[in-house]
């Protein structure tokens, strides 16, 4: 990290100074079921041959949040705003918490998406996109996002190969259909929409994630290479 | 940013630090209001279902970040915001809140988060038709909470920002910094500013005074056949979540 940048005003209360923050921010976005975990961990591997620290985090994954979460997640308490919020909030708890650290203490932080799939998420549910972006005036701006790319039929042999059709990847709770199946190609195609839109606005990478897990793997590789290990 | 109450029913909101006495007159208000048959709902600043395992957990673990706890805090509002107040309002009911988002952006921004960040984050809710500050010296409300209650939190006394590690000094630092934001705001949302060290039935006087100004242009509420029930509906704001 060259030096840290907030999207908005980030922690005033906390001084970060660009000095302070040698690691590397490396985020990996994409829709569900698009090989983004797999990735990360071929990456983790990867990196730690290559003699660096490696952290990784991911949605959901705060322990402030993480009980809470899944609790509500089971009910039928959870709107779009209050997931919209819950979520910010287990974002903001990493960050601050984990992610931040990890960069002042020099490690490659391997980011399981960002803040960038909860505003596809909550725009797809309805909320005011510009609302979203400033709720996130506290994220730091990662050193290179990856877009991993595949088109809908590519997601559902992913899904009917792996854990089936779930509630809230198909967008159940927004009811784009009557059915798991149909609701989850149309929320998806949204989501998928929505990232396209997000690749231009926050200057995203976009890497080909129909190709097999090794192929995808070795353009990351290539692409992490030139453009943050050429760099140091 | 806050937008003007687009509904029929009246949102009136008491504010102030804790010991200003704001409990007290919005609890005669409500009674007051009641026994008049008008339609009241009472809301509360507290946790609702949603979010309450996790503010617990963050509370005694001491996990909250200022941004943490002002997300969470904000999660709950928009919960209670969203299934109970909103609601209420479209109906045509008067609401009374006892604290709304101008306590987050007190408190808030006293533990050091961005004022336009937060006020942003409460935009989803409206402005009152009416809020009622209630304004006390600092020691005079210091004094009621530290010898009316046993024990002040870690959060409430303001023991994460580090100002004191004796309690009592802490709370007493951070309930200025809250004043501090709430004099901020007293014009920039056009606070009625009501002082608290008067006597309970001088300050109800003048609250009720301010309330039936705004009530002057209420229409009511008007249940689904049309017909005005502003002498029959009582509602309670219980805890049924």
């Amino acid at each position: 990290m060259t030096e840290p940048k907030f999207y908005g005003a980030g922690f005033p209360y906390k001084k970060i100074k660009p000095k302070d923050m040698p690691g590397k921010l490396i985020v990996l976005e994409g829709t569900d079921g698009v090989g983004r975990s797999t990735q990360i961990q071929m990456l983790r591997t990867w990196l730690e041959n290559e003699g660096f620290a490696v952290s990784d985090t991911g949605l959901k994954r705060s322990p402030l949040t993480q009980p809470g979460l899944d609790a509500a997640k089971l009910g039928n308490t959870l709107s779009p705003l209050t997931m919209s919020l819950f979520y910010a909030t287990d974002f903001a708890d990493r960050l601050e918490n984990q992610i931040i650290p990890a960069l002042e203490a020099g490690f490659y932080v391997l980011s399981d998406r960002y803040f960038y799939s909860t505003i596809a998420r909550d725009v797809v549910r309805g909320a005011d996109p510009e609302w979203v972006r400033k709720l996130y005036g506290f994220a730091l701006k990662p050193d290179v996002v990856f877009l991993l790319k595949a088109d809908v039929q590519t997601l559902v042999k992913r899904v009917v190969a792996g854990r089936g059709f779930d509630h809230w990847e198909s967008g159940m709770d927004i009811r784009c259909a009557n059915n798991l199946y149909d609701s989850f190609c149309i929320y998806q195609s949204a989501l998928i929409e929505q990232f396209a839109g997000l690749s231009e606005e926050f200057k995203f990478v976009d890497v080909d994630a129909t190709r097999a897990p090794q192929v995808v793997h070795s353009d990351l590789k290539k692409k992490i290479e030139s453009r943050i290990l050429k760099k140091i | 940013m806050l937008k003007p109450n687009p509904y029929k029913g009246r949102l009136i909101v008491v504010e102030g630090i804790d010991g200003s006495g704001k409990s007290t007159q919005i609890d005669l208000l409500t009674k007051w209001l009641r026994k008049q048959g008008k339609p009241v709902y009472f809301s509360e600043w507290n946790s609702s279902e949603l979010v309450k395992s996790t503010t617990r957990l963050g509370k005694s673990e001491k996990m909250f970040t200022p941004t943490t706890f002002s997300l969470l805090q904000s999660t709950d509002f928009a919960h209670r915001w969203e299934n109970k107040i909103l609601p209420m309002l479209k109906a045509g009911v008067i609401v009374l809140a006892d604290r709304y988002a101008f306590t987050a952006f007190a408190r808030d921004v006293a533990r050091g988060v961005d004022p336009t960040w937060v006020r942003e984050l409460y935009s989803f809710a409206v402005l009152p038709n009416l809020a009622l500050y209630f304004r006390v010296p600092l020691d005079v409300a210091v004094n009621r909470i530290l010898s009316s209650r046993a024990k002040i939190k870690y959060y409430e006394a303001g023991m994460d920002l580090g100002l004191s590690n004796d309690k009592p000094t802490s709370f007493k630092m951070f309930q200025q910094l809250v004043i501090n934001q709430y004099d901020q705001m007293v014009s920039e949302f056009n606070f009625t500013v009501i002082d608290g060290s008067q006597s309970v039935e001088t300050q109800q006087k003048e609250v009720r005074a301010a309330v039936q100004k705004v009530l002057a242009t209420w229409e009511g509420m008007n249940l689904p056949n049309g017909t005005p029930s502003q002498k029959t509906a009582i509602l309670t704001g219980g805890r049924h979540d």
